[in-house]
């Protein structure tokens, strides 16, 4: 048994089990940190496959930054506590499991009429495709031929950001004066949302 | 590398089915939030391991971009999702059926 072997081994029922945790946690913070296990058991599998430069992004953007957002949003809106588990339709949960079975078995079928239980990939795959190091191979790929899409990724993250300002800051208008006197009249309307 | 490649789509196949599972169960607007993160992951394994099964970098650049994208989708649904809070008091998404007949 090679190492890679014994790494996919151990991470995968980690990765699996900790996707699976997610679900049954009722706490949301909970369930944050489980993926956040779950995530670096993927980074782990990108070494594996020989992507290191995707390995640390990983890491990078969805353990840290991403995973960071998600807590930080949780915090924000007090929401840690369980959650209810009254459903509106009482067949929902074992039909989205039975669905869940059949996707997976789906896709299992899929993967052993397209790929194949046997295939591997290259072994010369560090000195062919990762010529010169992931990272530099990479930035060829991404600067010649795909530099297109790489300008227009530019594009998306200015515009979600200027996106998410605007919806998350709080809109005050000016008062008219026709209003500051309803409000004199009434307090409590004070509190109404505009 | 003496892994077949297949494992780790098996792999990754499992993580996009209990994704799909999480967004049909949970009711918590932010847990379904993480599971549609479980799927993209999955699909990014998915990715990498045609990448490494093909012996080109197509598939490591498309992940890179899927990267990119869901990191501006988790910018842009976790701010409409602070937003439906602060007018609706709620994260649960079976109190927000407003446009529901």
């Amino acid at each position: 048994m090679s190492a890679d072997q014994i790494v996919f081994w151990v991470f995968a029922p980690i990765s699996i089990g900790s996707a699976i945790a997610i679900l049954l946690q009722r706490n949301a913070v909970h369930a944050a940190l489980f993926l956040i296990v779950n995530f670096f058991t993927i980074a782990v599998f990108y070494l594996v496959l020989e992507a290191p430069f995707l390995f640390a992004v990983q890491i990078i953007v969805y353990a840290g930054a991403i995973m960071v957002l998600f807590l930080f949003v949780i915090m924000l809106l007090g929401v840690d506590r369980d959650e209810v588990l009254t459903e509106r339709i009482p067949w929902q949960r074992p039909a989205a499991i039975l669905i869940g079975i059949g996707v997976f078995a789906e896709l299992v079928v899929a993967i052993r009429a397209g790929v194949g239980f046997s295939a591997k990939g290259p072994e010369a795959f560090a000195e062919t495709a990762n010529r010169g190091g992931n990272t530099e191979a990479l930035a060829r790929a991404l600067f010649r031929d795909y530099f297109l899409p790489f300008e227009a990724t530019s594009v998306l993250l200015i515009v979600a950001a200027v996106a998410a300002m605007m919806l998350a800051a709080r809109h005050r208008r000016a008062i008219t004066p026709a209003e500051q006197e309803a409000l004199a009249a009434e307090p409590e309307m004070a509190e109404v949302a505009p | 590398m003496t892994t077949p490649i297949a494992y780790f789509l098996v792999v990754s196949a499992a993580l996009f089915t209990i994704g799909t599972v999480g967004v049909m169960v949970r009711r918590n607007a932010l847990v379904i939030f993480m599971s549609v993160e479980l799927q993209l992951n999955g699909v990014n394994l998915a990715l990498v391991a045609f990448s490494r099964l093909h012996g080109n970098l197509t598939g490591q650049v498309l992940t890179f971009f899927s990267m990119v994208v869901a990191a501006a989708e988790v910018v842009v649904g976790l701010a409409i999702i602070v937003y439906v809070f602060r007018r609706r008091r709620t994260a649960n998404v079976d109190d927000l059926a407003v446009l529901r007949w």
